[in-house]
């Protein structure tokens, strides 16, 4: 048994050790965002955010992740209230069939985190590892800059909210 | 009977105007006049084809090419124990490269390092093995370098803690340690040997990363090829008391050094991976030739080690194993490298691999924190680095786990502090290094020259 924080949730996990991050996601906690690819870390989809870093799931066992914060795409926003980064890659129309999107999104949301105004040899350099076959690279670039610029908006306007 | 003074003070005198004139003679070299650059159309193509390959061969464009900057354009920061050299720009740029070098001022530069206007140049610029180069040799590089595009790139200053950025300072160690023509023929050996020591001993300067340095730096002449370091990778010992689980051979070299990986020993990363991109680019018979020669200098194979013996020794885990590292082994590792799925693409096992066995665990942690990142527009092996997803605690105990379960050698001691040093200088690395280059799955298939 082990805690694992999930979302801002403490969740009592029942696996073994060496079980991977991202069976526990799709399987025990039904977050399914995150997908099964390649299992090898060589493709990107199982991404998501483990203490602000972008992270491949499906090498990640669960020994790694005592006392650390896993965030998920479910994380980030839903459907009524989308992140800024879910929004813009709606926005752009970035999926095609969409099964690498959700890696894509988390590994450009740790880059934002990091870098709040990414370049564009920035974004392709960090989005290298995860791969797309159907070809969008080009409509996920604008995504990744349209989310830098919601983001910086949504952070001045919430900023007149709280009257700073 | 006393000496009257006068003649004492004469004595004194030529002591002091012979030793001046014999720390002129060696520290003065007369600048060569510079030349208009020469029109690339004064080259013979075949003069300069030749040039590429051998500059391959050299592996010039690893340290005078650095991230996001052009080929062969310099600025690289080559960190060393006594301060930062800057790599030259060698492209023909008449003010910031070399445009402005006859072919005598290159060759000289090539042979003694001394720079075209009379500087002494430093010896991370290896010409302690370039001055086996041949004139032929020297005279097709030059062609290729200057029919390059010239860039405008100064490098920036070195930064050498002092007496060592006196340059005069560098004529003293060539004194000491500079020896000229070290490559002899030896006739008693077939013509692909004597071809392999000429490289490696020449314009490959395999000794460079391969032979640990001395104090001041320079190659210790009777530890040749015991093993080195470079970039904070160890470049592993080639001679006899080599590590590699399976013993080398003329063959297993050939197809590594050609290709990039091996079945009984992995795939090349960190600085040999862009010795071995620069190989598959080579004709065949140079590779071959040098692989020839370093199996001989490696030795009569030890005690026979075949693949399937060494696996069948590393079968059973050892049952007190970190648990920690035995659990991150079997998701983040074995999937590749226990699969079975056959090289490039599948991970090697690694009861096969040279950094368990190795002295210290830097090559280990270097490839499990920063991975082998994939290459652009080629296919290659890539493995996902995981510096993002483990603590330096988590990855001593997978290093600590591979080294008991993989090896039959004694626990690393100060594995943390490897870990914590592979971490902040491979960041640096990726910020400076040309684009990570690895040797293409098949040589045939590389695009560009």
């Amino acid at each position: 048994m082990m805690t694992l924080k999930v979302n801002g949730h403490d969740t009592q996990i029942d696996a073994d050790p060496d079980t991977p991050l991202l069976y526990v996601l799709r399987d025990d906690l039904k977050l399914n965002a995150a997908k099964f690819g390649c299992g090898l870390g060589q493709c990107g989809s199982c991404t998501v955010i483990v203490d602000g870093k972008a992270v491949l799931s499906c090498v990640t066992p669960l020994v790694l992740l005592e006392g650390k914060q896993v965030t998920t795409l479910e994380g980030l926003g839903t459907v009524s209230a989308p992140a800024p980064i879910q929004r813009a890659f709606m926005e752009e129309q970035a999926a095609q069939c969409g099964y690498c999107i959700a890696g894509m999104m988390m590994r450009a949301q740790a880059l934002l985190l990091r870098n709040p105004k990414p370049t564009d040899a920035e974004i392709r350099a960090e989005l290298q590892s995860n791969l797309c076959r159907c070809g969008t690279h080009m409509r996920i670039l604008r995504a990744v800059h349209r989310a830098a610029r919601l983001m910086d908006t949504a952070d001045a306007s919430a900023n007149e909210r709280s009257g700073r | 009977m006393a000496r009257s003074p006068r003649i004492i003070a004469s004595i004194v005198a030529v002591i002091l105007i012979v030793g001046a004139a014999v720390v002129f003679a060696t520290v003065w070299r007369p600048a060569i006049a510079a030349i208009e650059p020469p029109s690339p159309a004064s080259f013979d193509p075949a003069v300069v084809k030749r040039g590429r390959e051998l500059a391959a061969l050299g592996n010039c464009n690893s340290c005078h090419t650095r991230q996001d900057g052009q080929d062969f354009a310099g600025g690289l920061p080559v960190p060393t124990p006594f301060g930062v050299v800057f790599s030259s720009n060698i492209t023909p740029d008449p003010e910031t490269g070399i445009g402005g070098w006859s072919e005598a001022a290159f060759a000289r530069a090539m042979s003694t390092g001394v720079g075209r206007e009379g500087q002494h140049l430093y010896p991370t610029f290896p010409y302690d093995h370039f001055t086996n180069v041949t004139d032929a040799d020297n005279r097709a590089l030059y062609a290729f370098l200057m029919t390059r595009s010239p860039v405008h790139a100064a490098a920036p200053p070195n930064d050498l803690i002092f007496p060592l950025d006196q340059r005069p300072i560098i004529a003293g160690w060539k004194l000491l340690f500079l020896r000229r023509d070290t490559f002899q023929p030896d006739p008693a050996k077939s013509a692909e040997w004597n071809r392999g020591a000429y490289l490696v001993d020449g314009l490959a300067h395999c000794g460079a990363c391969h032979t640990p340095r001395n104090a001041l730096g320079a190659e210790r002449v009777s530890a040749q090829f015991a093993g080195g370091e470079t970039d904070n990778w160890r470049a592993y010992a080639l001679n006899d008391r080599a590590h590699a689980p399976v013993p080398w051979n003329a063959e297993s070299l050939y197809a590594y050094l050609r290709n990039g990986w091996h079945p009984d020993h992995g795939t090349a990363r960190g600085p040999m991976a862009e010795v071995v991109s620069n190989l598959s680019t080579v004709p065949e018979s140079d590779v071959q030739a040098i692989a020839v020669y370093m199996a001989d200098v490696s030795g009569a194979a030890k005690p026979e080690r075949d693949r399937s013996a060494v696996l069948a020794q590393a079968e059973p885990a050892p049952a007190q194993a970190d648990p920690t590292g035995s659990a991150i082994y079997a998701a983040a590792c074995a999937a590749c490298h226990e699969s079975g799925r056959p090289l490039p693409y599948g991970g090697v096992n690694l009861a096969l691999s040279t950094a368990v066995t190795s002295p210290d665990p830097r090559n280990l942690a270097n490839i499990i924190l920063a991975g082998v990142p994939a290459v652009a527009g080629e296919r290659s092996p890539i493995m996902p680095g995981f510096a993002d997803g483990m603590t330096d605690a988590q990855v001593t105990s997978l290093v600590n786990y591979l080294r008991a379960r993989f090896s039959k050698e004694q626990p690393w001691t100060g594995v943390e502090k490897t870990i914590a040093d592979a971490r902040r200088t491979q960041t640096a690395l990726f910020q400076t290094s040309p684009e990570p280059r690895n040797a293409p799955a098949d040589p045939s298939q590389r695009d560009q020259p």
